[in-house]
């Protein structure tokens, strides 16, 4: 591959790198864009069966088409745009929200080959674009001038703000095993069945993990932000047509992108649960559907927690599990246990 | 030029506009998000000089968390644009001594080698700086480490002992007792006899 495209590197000079970047970013995005599509039809299938109904099925065959119909939907509609609102902000917020969905994805490992941007920080570099995500959600929710979209906008931080800490903690526990910050190490060192991987020395954590990035999503049972009862929909109830689109799309990449930092940290990633089975793309590919499904039947399942009891839980349950399991995991490895936790 | 010279000039010319902006735009929330944006391009510019440590860490601390409370204080506060343009002759001399003392200290930093400093090394690839660090922070400077620290706990501690007041009429939840209510605490149940449908009351719904 290298070999056949250095004639064209040679042609371009110094502009070939950003263009063979972009390339492989247009790889990277658009099979992305297509999953997330289906997301959406998987979810309104799944939740529509869990619920003893059908779901969507006028559109194609089965309903296959219909999530390309809503996204032809959203984009004939008009954009309005409130007229107290601060027009730059208000429409900056949703690019801040997808931004970062998209830009973690640049050293996500598919397999040990397949990646865009194999750094030695890669789990640093993961937690700190998530991290960004929040702008986007205080920014559209102050710029709409809207006190619903304010309140929404508070609530969905201060939450995502809280889980970050236990997932930041959650991800301590992963490095300290893997001894290694880079996602393609951290997935080699769990090689040798499923019984290696660090869901199982590593399952409080797993589940804290778990369940701080349905509650990072603003997903159900911890929907707080969009409250449709009682806060109408969050930070975005100003936005319509494609800006809200794009909202809807963020919080879709972001679901695949958990599910897939869950695979990789916790799961293998790529590597088979038996070994005599081959590695490859299709066990991350199931263990992120597997993963994906969980949040489906989450929100299929649970009702919607109070806003208090999401902080507690946050703040007084899931910080101190992880904080005693860090513990645990580090102390562990100075016994003779040690190897339990590698 | 290489690639990188190029970034290097476009993260720079970003870095300098949105530093302007921070102290010139006169809507204090552009200001702060116009702080971000800098922060954003430092840590770009880190990333450059292959601290990729460093310039990740100040994503996830300075925005990740600093900045995103102080817009939230920003966003709520009542800020008066008039009160705040008042001051600015009076601190002037101030600003301008912290200004000039840091061209100062940037001056001697990159003209290192005129003060004595010891020129930077390239490393090569494999380099991790980050392994080199933690080492580091946890080995030779383990005490200065942990003293900063324990002094970030302290001003975390007093803050929240400054701020926290007694209020007499707050109504705290335990979560204990609530989930070991039964049934039978709370609900009672009672045989009514059937009565004749007379025109419907509202409250006994």
């Amino acid at each position: 591959m290298e070999t056949l495209l250095a004639p064209i590197a040679e042609l371009l000079g110094p502009a070939w790198l950003p263009i063979w970047t972009l390339v492989k970013i247009v790889v990277i995005v658009l099979p992305l864009m297509i999953a997330l599509a289906y997301l959406t039809y998987a979810e309104r299938k799944i939740i529509g069966y869990m619920q003893v109904r059908i779901g969507p099925n006028r559109v194609g065959p089965l309903g296959l088409l219909q999530p390309i119909a809503d996204g032809l939907k959203l984009l004939m509609k008009e954009i309005i745009i409130p007229s107290g609102a601060n027009k730059a902000l208000f429409i900056l917020g949703p690019v801040l929200v997808l931004a970062p969905a998209l830009a973690a994805w640049a050293v996500f490992p598919f397999t040990d080959k397949l990646v865009l941007a194999n750094i030695n920080a890669g789990l640093l570099y993961v937690m700190a674009i998530t991290s960004m995500g929040v702008y986007g959600v205080v920014v559209s929710g102050w710029a709409s001038n809207s006190k619903y979209a304010f309140l929404g906008a508070m609530r969905s931080s201060a939450q995502i703000v809280s889980y970050e800490i236990a997932m930041g903690f959650a991800l301590v526990g992963v490095l300290m095993c893997a001894q290694s910050l880079n996602m393609i190490e951290i997935v080699q060192a769990q090689s040798g069945g499923f019984w290696h991987w660090y869901w199982l020395p590593l399952f409080p954590l797993f589940i804290v993990y778990l369940i701080s990035g349905v509650a990072e999503l603003n997903r159900a049972p911890f929907d707080v932000a969009e409250g449709e009862s009682e806060i109408v929909a969050g930070f975005h109830v100003e936005y319509s047509g494609m800006a809200f689109a794009v909202f809807f799309l963020a919080e879709y990449a972001n679901m695949i992108l958990v599910a897939g930092l869950t695979s990789v940290m916790f799961l293998g990633g790529w590597l088979s649960p038996f070994p005599f089975l081959p590695d490859g793309f299709i066990w991350i590919a199931a263990k992120m559907s597997f993963v994906l499904f969980l949040f489906l039947w989450f929100r299929a399942t649970f009702p919607r927690y109070r806003y208090d009891q999401i902080m507690r839980l946050g703040w007084k349950v899931f910080i101190p599990v992880t904080l005693v399991w860090i513990v645990v995991v580090g102390a562990a490895m100075q016994t003779p246990f040690g190897y339990l936790f590698h | 030029m290489e690639f990188t010279g190029y970034v290097f000039y476009i993260f720079s010319a970003i870095l300098l506009l949105a530093s302007l902006r921070v102290i010139t735009a006169s809507n204090p929330i552009h200001a702060a998000l116009a702080l971000v944006l800098a922060f954003f391009t430092a840590a770009g510019l880190w990333m450059l000089l292959e601290a990729e440590f460093l310039a990740i860490t100040l994503v996830l601390v300075y925005i990740g968390a600093v900045l995103v409370l102080f817009l939230f204080v920003v966003m709520m506060l009542d800020i008066n644009l008039e009160e705040i343009r008042k001051g600015f002759w009076g601190y002037l001399p101030a600003g301008a001594l912290v200004g000039g003392l840091m061209v100062v200290e940037m001056f001697m930093v990159l003209g290192g080698k005129d003060f004595g400093l010891a020129e930077p090394v390239a490393h090569a690839a494999d380099y991790s700086n980050t392994k080199e660090l933690g080492r580091l922070l946890y080995t030779e400077y383990v005490y200065p480490f942990e003293l900063a620290a324990v002094l970030l706990l302290v001003a975390m501690v007093a803050a929240i002992a400054l701020t926290h007041r007694k209020r007499g009429d707050t109504k705290p939840l335990n979560p204990a007792e609530q989930v070991k209510v039964k049934k039978a605490d709370r609900l009672r149940m009672v045989n009514l006899k059937p009565q004749k449908p007379e025109a419907p009351k509202g409250d006994d719904e």
